[in-house]
């Protein structure tokens, strides 16, 4: 299929998945979704080829409808996926996916926040939005990882953790605050991945790693720049400038060392060719993996710390 | 019309007396009743009516802490950089330097070490004044070296909390202070010292995904908002509304999210107690 052509029949789907969702406005986060539905509907006009690419460009192409996900890049880096679920304590949480894995031979546990492609699956998914079940369940899962020595492989895509009354009183802040607690503990090699959307505490709850990597269009930020946007100007019309003033792209983390390296991407996205963008991928998590385990575990864990705690340069004796 | 009329009339005499006496009257957000200020600040910033909990100052907070009032300060003059260099309708610059002035302190939290009933220990305050007391890299660097300190001293650690969360106009780098905190939470964890976690009106998003909701003991205030995402964006989100109390103190307690709900004028006792249960002074 012609690119324009397979174009014009995403910009087809996502009309009907807004007219879909538009009818069932009872579910939860629904208007939300909308919303960004109608930002991938402008994504697909907006980002062109080869032109310079500003931060708004950036937060487009890591929403864009046709992105690899989590669950695609599983398929194409590992073998042997074999998912396990739930967190023992409530429910399965359809947002993160949790597995064991093989990457170039090795096993592995794979954690990573999953969205839905068609609206049946973005319900399951949650939008991608997890709640406390889903970080308990990567919790419980990186911790039996560390139990039998596999490295951690994480894959970070989310929208942010969600906002709802059982996220709430199932303890939405304690669970994502206890992953923040424990995984510093994890004497195994953890690589992180930012692929998509890295959306605030929601993201980084499986974030704590010894190697972040970003691809070339994703964006991690404290807020997203539409509510960034309503806070600041009261609307959601300076979203542009929001994305901009916030440095939530992957030059903007890499300067602030909070990223180590940035992933490139195929040359228009990686929704072009998810085969292209894994296999770029590829050989970093390989390397990063291979440096990693060469480490003794104490030696591991302090420079785990360390990197936490030179984010003290960011203050000054006054 | 006769009665509106009469109520308007019965109305305005206290209103008069109000503005005769400017500054001297508080009216309660709990019971709505206009209260002499004295009384509440005798009360340690309660309503001596209906015991709601009026917001106070993180230097406030640790003066009510310590015996005597009295605390040796840590990490004073530590500032923000702008490492974005974030500017949006204001600067973030101009928003600090406004921030300083109300409050007198250079960023949202106070910390320092003194005594109670006798025995040291380390706290921090968050000054919710302070840009809502909202963490960036100045709280984070704050709190995290308050943590060293309790590991070095072998100290307990006592932090109040007040806030709406990270900071937005520090970025991701207000993020990664969660993640900062939390790793030397784990190293405090190994020294066997109680860290006890006070939860005050409002404590949410951030701040509450990271230290405030890890205490070995997570005490709050009678009725103080408590919670990871804030009512309207929930409510944004679900369209509908929230019922009463939702994430409120009492919330939290029956979903087993805190460990009690300690009224200011008894929260020394009950530290001095629970850290003396816990054995934190034992080695001194
Ligand atoms: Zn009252």
């Amino acid at each position: 299929m012609p690119e324009s052509q397979a174009q014009s029949a995403v910009v087809l789907e996502l009309t009907r998945q807004i007219a879909e969702l538009e009818k069932s406005s009872d579910s939860e986060a629904a208007q939300e979704e909308i919303d960004r539905l109608r930002g991938q509907l402008e994504a697909l006009q907006r980002v062109g080829t080869g032109a310079p690419k500003d931060a708004w460009d950036r937060v487009l192409l890591a929403r864009h409808p046709q992105r690899p996900y989590t669950l695609d890049y599983i398929q194409l880096l590992f073998t042997d996926f074999t998912e396990l679920h739930g967190d023992r304590r409530f429910a399965d949480d359809a947002a993160i996916v949790c597995g064991l894995a093989r990457f170039e031979g090795r096993a592995v546990m794979v954690v990573g926040h999953q969205k839905g492609r068609d609206t049946k699956q973005k319900l399951l998914r949650n939008f991608g939005m997890p709640k406390p079940e889903g970080y308990r369940k990567a919790m419980r899962l990186m911790q039996m990882a560390a139990k039998f020595g596999l490295p951690i492989i994480s894959l970070v895509d989310t929208p942010g953790a969600y906002p709802g009354i059982g996220a709430e009183e199932r303890g939405q802040a304690e669970a994502i605050a206890n992953n923040l607690k424990e995984i510093p503990k994890l004497a195994v090699p953890i690589v992180v991945i930012i692929h998509g959307e890295g959306g605030s505490g929601g993201a980084l709850a499986i974030a704590i790693g010894d190697c972040v990597l970003m691809l070339e269009n994703a964006v991690y930020s404290v807020i997203s720049p539409e509510s960034c946007s309503s806070i600041l100007w009261r609307d959601w019309q300076h979203k542009q400038d929001a994305a901009r003033i916030l440095k939530l792209t992957a030059q903007d983390l890499r300067g602030f060392e909070i990223v180590d390296e940035i992933i490139p991407e195929p040359p228009d996205g990686a929704h072009t060719d998810h085969a292209h963008a894994a296999a770029l991928l590829r050989p970093r998590i390989e390397s990063s993996l291979r440096e990693l385990s060469a480490l003794p575990a104490a030696e591991l864990l302090h420079r785990r710390h360390e990197r936490l705690r030179k984010l003290a340069t960011f203050v000054r004796e006054s | 019309m006769t009665w509106f009329r009469r109520e308007k009339k019965a109305l305005e005499v206290p209103q008069e007396k109000r503005v005769q006496t400017e500054g001297l009257w508080v009216k309660c957000d709990g019971c709505k009743q206009i209260i002499w200020k004295k009384d509440i600040e005798a009360s340690l910033h309660c309503c001596p009516k209906c015991n709601y909990h009026f917001k106070i100052g993180a230097r406030a907070r640790l003066e009510i802490l310590f015996d005597g009032g009295r605390f040796t300060e840590h990490d004073a003059g530590l500032a923000s950089t702008d490492p974005l260099t974030f500017q949006d309708t204001k600067s973030y610059r101009d928003r600090l330097k406004k921030a300083e002035k109300t409050t007198g302190a250079k960023d949202a939290v106070i910390t320092g070490e003194g005594l109670l009933e006798g025995k040291p220990l380390i706290a921090c305050a968050m000054e919710f004044n302070f840009i809502g007391g909202s963490m960036g890299a100045v709280v984070g660097e704050k709190i995290t070296r308050a943590i060293d300190r309790c590991i070095a001293q072998r100290l307990p650690l006592v932090i109040i909390s007040c806030s709406g969360g990270a900071r937005m106009m520090e970025g991701a780098i207000s993020l990664m202070q969660m993640a900062k905190v939390n790793a030397g939470l784990a190293r405090l964890d190994e020294i066997r010292k109680p860290y006890i976690s006070v939860l005050t009106d409002p404590t949410t998003g951030g701040v509450t995904a990271s230290f405030a909701m890890l205490g070995d003991l997570n005490i709050a205030e009678p009725g103080a908002l408590i919670g990871f995402a804030g009512p309207r964006v929930i409510e944004q989100t679900i369209r509908q509304k929230l019922p009463d109390g939702f994430q409120r103190s009492e919330f939290l307690l029956e979903h087993g999210m805190i460990d009690a709900i300690v009224p200011r004028k008894e929260l020394r006792g009950y530290l001095a107690r629970s850290l003396e249960l816990l054995g934190a002074w034992n080695d001194q």
